[in-house]
């Protein structure tokens, strides 16, 4: 008979230093939201403050900077034990965007 | 692990949902060597996101419909790949098709890690492939509302996808919103994972069904979802409002509230209705438009659904008007799963039949039938979910339209109505709605709407492929570019 499986220690992330717990398997996105951080990076034009939105990859609107790699969708990366997250997109390294045609 | 990959193979299924699974699996029955590339790192795509499978829970269904669909797909999944017949690569993006050079050689198929904060992510890889069958599904459909770039404010498959893949709840006090049946999932996932939920507002006045009778009537089992989610909304004591809308969000930093205002038979807010409704979660849901990327990058045909979203013309064998590509689920029409699973063995039956294996004829007759009542159900649905006619009267001047480059309302009224835009390609190129980094994904058909709307016309299927079209189907790095060996 499988016995019940245990729970797994909660692993932690940081955020701007900050020490976040996060269940394994949980997305960055998903931890940073259950921690209370509902955004994390501030547009470019207005300065609005931007986190999830479409949730699945699509809208670029959670990009933040993990293991020091600029751009990164926070709702698609795995909040791995260890995982080091800042806050802004690190705009550089631009990728192409929309095109006319 | 990902490798890098070079040889050709003899079909290449681009997704792992419902369709694409059902497509490689019946492929690799019939022999043909296929290799599976998905963006998402499980299979089940967006029907049958589940939690991560390498931290088991004892409740992995939970939340889900036709799971034992899922695990029996994914077991002959399982079986395949033990024997050499699928190479399946999770975490990995199509970006760039490349044709055929001639009517015998492959196609060229290049793609990237979907994450690449990832110690072992191989930056790009290409691959050659005899056949596609292309199953990217899709994403909500949105609509620009005041305040709509607050931060809780999210697509309602958004919302969903947490609680399936993450088990989060995105706020404890939501408003679900839009047009369509998905809301009541949403909904109810939301208050069964402990958040109140105010009110679910469709858009719709849902007499459509009743005119549509027969559509709805020939896919049975929808019935009895319908029931189990009418039960449940008495449950959790949440509000269904039909004719109605969230026309403004308010909020210091994040939501805070929400407006519900009523629609008239045409569709237009009905001053003096608007009700406010504290909240920190608002969940839009417009229906589901399909990921065109790819099928426009082989360069296969389009037309306008019965939803007004951009689709792929394809025949009785899924087969697309691009030579020896497929396609299935989402992409060919906003159909629910099970029409996607049934369109996906069909192509995998019509690719395994062009590249020479004897198929079943009962069997593809059957599919028929059965993606031939989906449909009609699906159309039926559409009807009765329409996007309301005068959406537009809720904006304000400064609404953004695009949120990527921080576009408004007003500046893509300018370029329409001044510098005489009246197509979507137009507008983008003036008022550079369209350019950021989804590249038109959520505002392209907002702007599409809002270029045809002077003239009063439907939209054309140029309006919608020139907001769709990109030269990349995914952004992709500088060094990612740096990296390709092209022959
Ligand atoms: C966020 C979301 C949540 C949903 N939740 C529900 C629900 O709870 N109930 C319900 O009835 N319906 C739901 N739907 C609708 C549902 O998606 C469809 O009915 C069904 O999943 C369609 O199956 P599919 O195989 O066509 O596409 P999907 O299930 O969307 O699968 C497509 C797959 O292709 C992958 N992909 C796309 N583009 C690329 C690329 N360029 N390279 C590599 N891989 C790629 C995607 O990552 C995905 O895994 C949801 C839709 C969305 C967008
Ligand atoms: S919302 Fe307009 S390009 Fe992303």
């Amino acid at each position: 008979m499988p016995t019940a499986e245990p729970e797994p220690a909660p692993n932690t992330i940081t955020f701007d230093g900050e020490p976040i717990p996060a269940r394994p398997g949980q997305t960055v996105g998903a931890a940073l939201t259950e921690a209370g951080i509902r955004s994390w990076r501030e547009t470019r034009k207005n300065g609005r403050p931007r986190g999830l939105f479409c949730g699945i990859g699509v809208c670029y609107d959670c990009l933040l900077t993990i293991n020091g790699q600029s751009n990164q969708r926070a709702c698609l990366a795995p909040a791995e034990d260890g995982t080091s997250c800042e806050s802004g997109s690190g705009e550089e390294g631009l990728r192409d965007g929309g095109t006319d045609e | 692990m990902v490798g890098p990959m070079s040889e050709t193979t003899d079909l290449l299924v681009v997704g792992a949902g419902p369709a694409g699974l059902a497509a490689a699996v019946t492929a690799a029955d019939h022999g043909l060597r296929v290799m599976l590339v998905d963006a998402g790192p499980q299979p089940g795509g967006q029907y049958w996101r589940h939690p991560d499978e390498r931290y088991p829970v004892a409740d992995e269904s939970a939340g889900h419909h036709g799971w034992k669909v899922l695990t029996k797909l994914r077991d002959r999944l399982r079986v395949h790949r033990g024997a050499g017949h699928i190479d399946y690569r999770p975490g990995t993006q199509v970006w760039f098709i490349e044709a055929p050079k001639t009517e015998s050689s492959p196609w060229y198929v290049y793609t990237t890690a979907s994450v690449e904060a990832q110690p072992d992510h191989v930056p790009t890889g290409s691959v050659r492939a005899m056949r596609i069958v292309l199953c990217p599904g899709g994403y909500d459909r949105q609509l620009p509302v005041p305040g709509w770039d607050l931060p809780g404010v999210m697509a309602a498959g958004g919302v969903q996808a947490l609680l399936k893949g993450s088990r989060t709840l995105a706020g404890r006090r939501a408003v679900v919103a839009g047009t369509g049946p998905f809301l009541l999932p949403v909904a109810v996932g939301l208050a069964e994972a402990g958040a109140e939920v105010v009110a679910i507002c469709e858009a719709g006045n849902l007499t459509g069904w009743a005119k549509n009778v027969t559509g709805a009537v020939q896919v049975p089992s929808k019935g009895v979802e319908g029931a189990e989610y009418a039960k449940a909304l008495v449950k959790h004591r949440i509000p269904y409002k039909t004719s109605t809308a969230v026309t403004r969000i308010d909020g210091d930093g994040q939501v805070q509230s929400a407006v519900l205002t009523a629609l008239d038979r045409r569709g237009r807010p009905r001053s003096g209705s608007e009700r406010a409704v504290e909240v920190d979660l608002v969940a839009f849901g417009w229906g589901f438009t399909p990921s065109m990327e790819l099928v426009q990058a082989v360069g296969a045909e389009t037309r306008i659904g019965s939803d007004e979203s951009l689709i792929a013309v394809v025949d009785d064998m899924q087969r697309s008007t691009a030579s020896r590509v497929y396609i299935a689920g989402e992409a060919t029409g906003v159909g629910g799963a099970m029409m996607a699973v049934a369109e996906g063995e069909l192509a995998g039956l019509g690719a395994a039949g062009d590249n020479g294996s004897s198929i079943d004829g009962a069997r593809v007759r059957k599919l028929r039938g059965i993606i031939r009542r989906s449909a009609a159900f699906a159309q039926a649905m559409h009807h009765a979910h329409p996007v309301p006619a005068r959406w537009t009267d809720w904006l304000t001047e400064d609404t953004l339209v695009c949120r990527c480059e921080e576009v408004t309302y007003a500046q893509v009224c300018h370029a329409r109505d001044d510098l005489s835009a009246d197509e979507a390609r137009s507008v983008k190129i003036l008022a550079r709605p369209g350019m950021g980094w989804c590249q038109g994904r959520v505002c392209g058909f907002a702007c599409a709407k809002i270029a045809a709307a002077n003239e009063d016309r439907d939209l054309s299927p140029d309006d919608l492929a020139r907001m769709s079209k990109r030269s990349l189907a995914t952004p992709v790095s500088l060094e990612d570019l740096a990296d390709l060996t092209l022959e």
